[in-house]
């Protein structure tokens, strides 16, 4: 792997940038592996790479049915916060937050994790209400997040409009400093990176039809386009495909897959210099270093794997950053696109093992998946490399669904990831 | 936005009108005492999250104000057909030719 | 006038002059002009800056593809935009442009020393570099990063025009008022079918406007073109102007943006600026034309390189020649055209140098007549020239290799490498496209919507097809439609047919390496930059798009997709389709917001619900909070009063005498019909069977995981008759799964529901003398049988009432609801008879306060979604002998019945001081962190009535720890605090019985 730096840079600026070597093979499968992860996201491609950095297992390949990082990693508004309510939440995204801080440097690639602050915004008094129990439990387990007036929050993102004359007025605003965003696709290429690096095969354009079992229940290997690849162990990944494919191992998940979409603006000199979130009005909003404002929309009501979503929600989306921000009506609409979340009745994930030897599972993330990517991905390997769940993704349990012990942030905030 | 057919008022109107109300034909258990938990996790959250054919419940919310049940593609997002509530679930497959 | 504008040529109006600003220097101009044509007349072809470079850039289109001359606009206080296409602009009275991402001026920006370090600045070069040492990140890098963002400056004031939004049925929507699109709308007109036909210009016609030299039907285009579009009205088709058609969404919903004002030196007052139409139409022809591609080669960005097509409208459309001696670089015929009209106009053409050797000898001849020097197989390989083009160097192409260069002197470079189909609207459909080796362009194959596609959109060349596709896609149109229309056919004489070949870059004597031959002009992507993104394993489009930012300015690809795509292609010795081509995403062309928003905006963003007294409110000066989509008087200060001493006194005077309570927010439902107590009985989890008629319960409703929904107080007024309240924000919520549970799981059961919220409106009077205000009004009551919790029917200061009495204060408490047109005459009526009595009105901050005094929750603040009746300490709400009910089997799953749950419980500092709600309770306040939390503050009030603060909580097994105590860890020190009983006041309840 040659190493990224401004010296290896400037070396090669002089040579007209010949040096540069493919920052990845494109991998052909071999016939067996130790492991294969199902989806070549930022989740699955850091399994991959903790795996073999963490766990010294390198026989591995990451597998997907498109071009790595094409699905939701490439596709969200990259917001990375960790100030959420449960200990069991805050511990798992803090666990990534700590990971994102040196990601670059770990993986030598310039993720530009931007810790530029997220400002969540009180409109009603039930909304401070549950930021100011956010704002209490995140300080007793060591989670930045502070309270702001509306004035502070104004002067901390000076295109907020505080008016008491707002259909909903601000009232106040809960900010984590260290949260903030990052370069989405550069998280995947990073680990696609330094996982091949270490020797993962990466096999893009492979589709999995199946995951294969032995007749004592174990998991044998996956069924692909490319034929059958043996492995000891298989991991799913794969977002919003994650229950057809875990159906295929006989695993019914409580998933419900739905679009999602983003928009951004025209890009302008810098204007916007933190992430906003209003739960209340649904608006979800930051400045790329490019210059456009980052804009997130809800859910459609229906599932869906069309990656196509309707007008009337982005209509909506858009009127509640004006409402919010009406400095912006004039700005344009550059592009919208859609994704496809998978979601658990209780918002929260599941992580680590199944019903099934041999089989895990790194799933229902929502909204909220990518500022979770190291964090998941590194406890996913511990799990998969020991066969036990990691201390912080114990709680994410598939049998929580039957036990009642759900971890469900949303009922309790009424917080959209 | 979607076209939908509300299967009472016989009229092909606006998704604005409905609600999706998730996935159709999970009848809720007439004893929920005698359900095991794992059975009655399945009833609860276990969904088939299709990808393909769904049946799924739509809610005529802004109109009749019906539940009925559709089949709807979740690829294109295209309706194959709606129908009644309580009315049997559909075979889609495809009918071989009598003789 | 400027030597550049011909006399009375084109479709401006030479009789109407408007003078604009453009960095401060006025300018004439002509109406019907752009921006871009009326500086181009003046000859200006320096019109910005590019993103990264900061390179000087000119016009290199005359429409909305355009990526480089981007300026801001304004009109006034408000009504500035960025970015804004100076191709696309209309000249208006007073309209002031500014140039872009320079400083500090537009012909000398300091940023352009970027390009000199150009080298550095490779294809995602900030991946590799900005991570030493770590700490410089936050406090250099970063910084420096962002504030290189952007090109121009966001409005910094709130807008003051208005937008709108209509809906449009329609059986045929015509997407491109081009030739095909004219024709398809002239057959199906007279189909009878209804037929919008919308153009993104200002006007219709499409290329037809910039080839009058074309004659269809024996008329010349343009008279040719009056005649159709007076046809297509008569018929009755909506023509459609300055719209845009820029998304297709599912079963045929295709969003318009129309451009209403700013083309208008003085717009109507309150005209909206723009109306997003949202079509539903049961055919779509899409005739979107096509757009021709630059051909990429060293130095192909300076100002005066722009596309033949381009010159050619200007010239035809403007009567602006874009330059004296401009040369022309293709490789296909349509440039010669664009030379021949200039050539006509008046300037002396420098050469036309075409890549292919082999020329069709018409345009050899009709060049050679006017004198133009030919270069055939040859090769463009550098321009130069600082703010302006001035030569470009030139190559023979023999068998492969390239000969030596030489320069031609030029003011102008008109490139055409082809053209492109305009397949973005077809693709928002998910329709697949099929790739044409032939043509090296994508063409529409498989639709998923009902449309058809026409014209140069689907790689046609030349009128006579173009216009005989268009009436075939009329007809098909028509046909679908369950329609018939005769078939048409258009004789077109002196056409422009055309073909040509592609390429990646253009073949060059010179290192490769070094050659700034842009693919995307605004994002400063060289064919170097996607050839290294390859050379880096970046197989695929997608990632080499994202690897370089190809395609992601805001013109979104359409001058750089397919140019990019061959050049990966190439890199890959793949063929294209196997590399892929990205997706094109609505909007076709950036769109305001205010499009979008349309009226959803201030006080029409979301309606606020108000209730009949909310007048009454008002006018007292009260003090409202948002709660769901009402609005509620949160107290009424008198003056001098804050927030705080208005809450003590409401609350003392409630207590003291009685207080008067608007709770027509409360959310009501009827439960009607001969299984009503079989439904109720299911749905809530208290026992309904024995309640009696007249008298009211509390009804707690779980969800199906059973936890608490909703709550509120149920009467029933007949065997057969309940009314229920909810919550303010439930009341949607509880109706919609009552419903789903009667239609779908118990459609045996004969009950009807019905929503009454906005029927009743609902006054809450409490406090030891209610009785004594209410009474003398109320008529047709048996007092002796209406004791607490109970319902009747009478009449209240002569209106007719449901009547309850109910208490959420601890009061006595009636709650009286009348119709909904005489709340108002209720509420004066209540203060009148109220004034011996010192009747005060209080807020919802009260109600907290005086709720919370007798341990009474509020659903959504002391339960969250995850708290079960149990928890919440409501066990005896649940009807112990009743078999099921929604939510019971969930409550005996084991980690519901395992101990250790958090329970509500209440909460007394030791010092006396006021807790803050969200606050966490732990049991060791000494524990290092992160420290166990035991559960959390859910309501905390300072009581006016106590005389000290009081607070409810959930605690871990709270239930059984009454009396011990918790900490409460703040960031100024710890709070100590004792569990006790949520009722702080009147423990005993004697109140209630006064």
């Amino acid at each position: 792997m040659t190493h990224f730096s401004a010296m290896s840079l400037l070396k090669n600026a002089l040579t007209g940038h010949k040096g540069w070597r493919e920052q990845w093979p494109d991998s052909q499968p071999k016939q067996e592996y130790d492991v294969v992860i199902v989806g070549a996201g930022g989740h699955g491609l850091g399994a991959a790479y903790y795996l073999a950095k963490e766990h010294g297992i390198t026989n591995v390949a990451v597998i997907d049915k498109g071009w790595l990082g094409g699905g939701n990693t490439g596709r969200n508004t990259t917001i990375i916060r960790s100030n959420y309510l449960y200990d069991e939440s805050a511990r798992l995204f803090d666990h990534a937050l700590d990971l994102w801080d040196n990601l670059s440097q770990e993986l030598n690639y310039n993720v530009m994790y931007s810790k530029r602050g997220v400002m969540m915004l009180a409109h009603n008094v039930p909304d401070v209400q549950s930021f100011q129990r956010h704002i209490h439990a995140n300080r007793l387990n060591g989670v930045d997040n502070r309270w702001l007036s509306k004035e502070e929050a104004k002067a901390f993102c000076p295109p907020l409009n505080i008016s008491p004359d707002a259909r909903y007025p601000v009232m106040g605003a809960a900010l984590q400093m260290r949260a903030g965003t990052a370069r989405h696709d550069a998280v995947a290429w990073g680990y696609a990176r330094a996982a091949a690096a270490r020797g993962v095969d990466i096999i893009q354009n492979c589709p999995v039809t199946a995951i294969r079992r032995g007749p004592d229940g174990a998991v044998i290997g996956v069924d692909t386009a490319k034929g059958f690849i043996r492995a000891k162990k298989v991991a799913v990944s794969a977002a919003g495909h994650t229950s057809v494919v875990m159906d295929s191992a006989g695993v019914r998940m409580p998933l419900e897959s739905y679009p999602l979409q983003a928009l951004v603006s025209e890009p302008v000199k810098p204007i916007f210099p933190c992430v906003v979130m209003s739960n209340t009005v649904h608006a979800y909003i930051s400045q790329s270093d490019k210059g456009e404002l980052v804009i997130g929309s809800g859910t459609d009501q229906y599932t869906s794997y069309s990656q196509r979503g309707g007008l009337p929600l982005i209509e909506h989306t858009v009127a509640a950053i004006c409402e919010v921000f009406p400095i912006f009506t004039r700005m344009r609409m550059l592009r919208k696109w859609g994704g496809i979340v998978d979601v658990t009745p209780d918002r929260s994930a599941i992580l680590g093992k199944t019903p099934v030897k041999g089989l895990y599972v790194n799933c229902g993330w929502g909204t909220g998946g990518f500022k979770a990517t190291p964090g998941a991905a590194h406890t996913l390997a511990w799990t998969v490399a020991k066969d036990e769940p990691h201390p912080i993704n114990a709680p994410f349990t598939l049998e929580r669904f039957t036990t009642g012990r759900l971890i469900d942030e949303a009922a309790a905030a009424a917080v959209a990831h | 936005m979607l076209l939908i057919h509300c299967p009472y008022c016989e009229e092909t109107l606006p998704e604005l009108e409905f609600a999706y109300a998730g996935e159709a034909h999970i009848a809720r258990p007439a004893d929920p005492s005698a359900l095991s938990d794992e059975e009655w996790r399945d009833f609860l959250f276990i969904r088939t999250n299709a990808r393909g054919p769904h049946f799924e419940r739509w809610r005529h919310i802004h109109g009749c104000a019906q539940f009925f049940n559709a089949v709807r593609d979740t690829v294109s997002d295209r309706f194959l057909m709606t129908y009644k509530a309580g009315a049997p679930r559909p075979d889609l497959s495809p009918k071989e030719d009598a003789e | 006038m400027s030597r550049y504008r011909i006399a009375g040529r084109g479709r401006v109006d030479h009789g109407a002059p408007i003078s604009f600003t453009f960095d401060g220097k006025t300018y004439p101009g002509l109406r019907g002009d752009t921006v871009a044509s009326a500086l181009l007349a003046n000859g200006v072809h320096l019109m910005g800056r590019s993103f990264k470079y900061h390179r000087p850039r000119g016009a290199v289109t005359a429409g909305s593809e355009e990526p480089n001359a981007l300026i801001g606009t304004s009109r006034g206080p408000g009504r500035f935009e960025p970015n804004t296409r100076a191709t696309v602009q209309e000249l208006r009275k007073g309209l002031v442009t500014e140039s872009q991402n320079k400083w500090p001026r537009l012909s000398f920006d300091i940023g352009a020393i970027n390009d000199r370090a150009y080298m550095l600045f490779s294809a995602g070069f900030y991946y590799k570099t900005f991570m030493w040492p770590k700490s410089f990140w936050d406090k250099v890098y970063e910084p420096f990063i962002r504030s290189a963002a952007g090109l121009g400056k966001s409005p910094t004031e709130a807008d003051p025009d208005r937008y709108a939004a209509r809906y449009l049925h329609t059986d045929l929507l015509i997407v491109g008022g081009g030739a095909a699109g004219i024709a398809a709308a002239l057959v199906a007109a007279k189909s009878g079918a209804r037929v919008v036909l919308v153009d993104e210009n200002p006007e219709l016609g499409g290329a037809l406007l910039s080839d009058p030299g074309v004659t269809v039907e024996g008329q010349p285009a343009w008279a040719w073109l009056d005649a159709s579009l007076a046809e297509l009205r008569a018929h009755g088709v909506r023509l459609m102007t300055r719209t845009t058609a820029i998304g297709y969404y599912h079963q045929n919903f295709v969003g318009l943006c129309e451009r209403l004002t700013d083309h208008l030196d003085t717009p109507p007052a309150n005209a909206p600026r723009e109306r997003m139409w949202r079509v539903r139409a049961d055919q779509v022809v899409l005739a979107q034309g096509a757009l021709e591609k630059p051909l990429v080669f060293d130095g192909n960005d300076r100002p005066g390189v722009m596309l033949a097509g381009a010159a050619q409208t200007y010239l035809n459309r403007y009567g602006v020649r874009v330059g004296d001696n401009p040369a022309v670089l293709t490789s296909h015929d349509s440039a010669w055209y664009a030379a021949f009209d200039l050539a006509d106009a008046g300037s002396r053409i420098a050469a036309i140098i075409d890549t292919r050797s082999e020329i069709r000898a018409d345009l050899l001849d009709a060049a050679r007549q006017r004198g133009i020097r030919v270069l055939q197989g040859h090769t463009a390989t550098g321009t130069k020239g600082r703010l302006r083009i001035a030569s470009v160097r030139v190559n023979p192409l023999r068998g492969g290799t390239v000969g030596a260069g030489r320069e031609i002197a030029c003011d102008a470079l008109l490139m055409s490498g082809g053209w492109t189909p305009s397949l973005h609207l077809f693709s928002h459909t998910k329709g697949s496209l099929a790739w044409d080796a032939d043509s090296n362009t994508f063409l529409p194959d498989r639709k998923t919507e009902a449309c058809q596609i026409a014209g140069a959109g689907r790689g046609l060349w030349g009128y006579a097809p173009v216009l005989a596709d268009g009436v075939a896609a009329g007809l098909a149109a028509v046909a679908a439609l369950s329609r018939s229309a005769g078939a048409r056919q258009f004789a077109v004489a002196n056409d422009r047919p055309g073909s040509g070949v592609s390429h990646t870059e253009l073949p060059t004597d010179r290192s490769p390496g070094k050659a700034k031959a842009f693919v995307d002009f605004q994002n400063d992507v060289t064919a170097k930059d996607l050839r290294l993104a390859v050379r880096e394993g970046m197989r695929s489009i997608e990632h080499v798009k994202r690897y370089t930012t190809n395609g992601m300015a805001t013109d979104q690809g359409k001058m750089s997709n397919i140019n990019g795509l061959m050049i990966a292609a190439d890199a890959l010795a793949k063929a294209p389709p196997q590399v892929g081509l990205t997706t094109f995403r609505p909007p076709y062309t950036p769109t305001s917001f205010g499009a979008f928003a349309g009226y959803l905006r201030g006080q029409t963003f979301q309606l606020t619900r108000k209730t009949p007294i909310d007048p009454w409110a008002e006018a007292q000066g009260a003090v409202f909070e948002p709660v769901a989509q009402w609005r509620r008087a949160w107290y009424f200060p008198k003056p001098g009063e804050d927030m705080h001493a208005a809450v003590a006194r409401e609350c003392l005077a409630t207590r003291a005498s009685v207080g008067i309570f608007d709770a027509s927010t409360l959310g009501k439902i009827e439960v009607a019909g001969p299984d009503a107590v079989e439904f109720m009985n299911r749905m809530y989890t208290n026992p309904w069977t024995k309640l009696a008629p007249g008298r009211c319960r509390y009804g707690l409703l779980l969800g199906e995981d059973g936890f608490i929904r909703d709550d509120g107080v149920i009467g029933r007024l007949a065997n057969d008759l309940f009314h229920v309240t909810t919550t303010t924000g439930g009341a949607a919520r509880v109706l919609n799964m009552m419903e789903d549970y009667l239609q779908t799981e118990w459609p045996d059961l004969n009950v009807w529901l019905t929503s009454t919220t906005e029927q009743w409106a609902t006054v809450a009077l409490n406090g030891p003398n209610a009785l004594a205000v209410l009474k003398p009004l109320v008529e047709g009551l048996d007092w002796d049988d209406f004791p607490h919790m109970s319902v009747a029917e009478c009449t209240v200061a002569g209106l007719p009432a449901r009547l309850f009495r109910l208490s959420f204060t601890g009061e006595v408490g009636f709650e009286v609801n009348v119709p909904a047109r005489h709340g108002l005459a209720l509420w004066t009526a209540l203060m009148d008879a109220g004034k011996p009595h010192d009747i005060c009105p209080y807020g919802t901050e009260t109600m907290h306060v005086l709720r919370a005094e007798k341990g009474y929750i509020i659903v959504g603040q002391d339960t969250d979604g995850t708290v079960t009746p149990q928890d919440a300490g409501l066990d005896w709400a649940i009807g112990k002998a009743k078999p099921d009910f929604v939510g019971k089997r969930s409550l005996s799953r084991p980690d519901i019945v395992a101990g250790g749950r958090k329970q509500l419980v209440g909460l007394l500092t030791e010092d006396g001081s006021r807790l803050e709600e969200g606050a966490q309770i732990v049991l060791d306040p000494n524990q290092p962190l992160p420290m166990k939390m035991v559960g959390h503050v859910t309501s905390s009030y300072d009581s006016a009535s106590l005389g000290h603060p009081i607070a409810m909580a959930v605690i871990e097994g709270g239930h059984d720890r009454m009396g011990e105590v918790v900490h409460v860890p703040m960031p100024d020190g710890v709070k100590r605090a004792r569990i006790t009983s949520t009722v702080f006041y009147d423990p005993s309840g004697d109140r209630l019985k006064a």
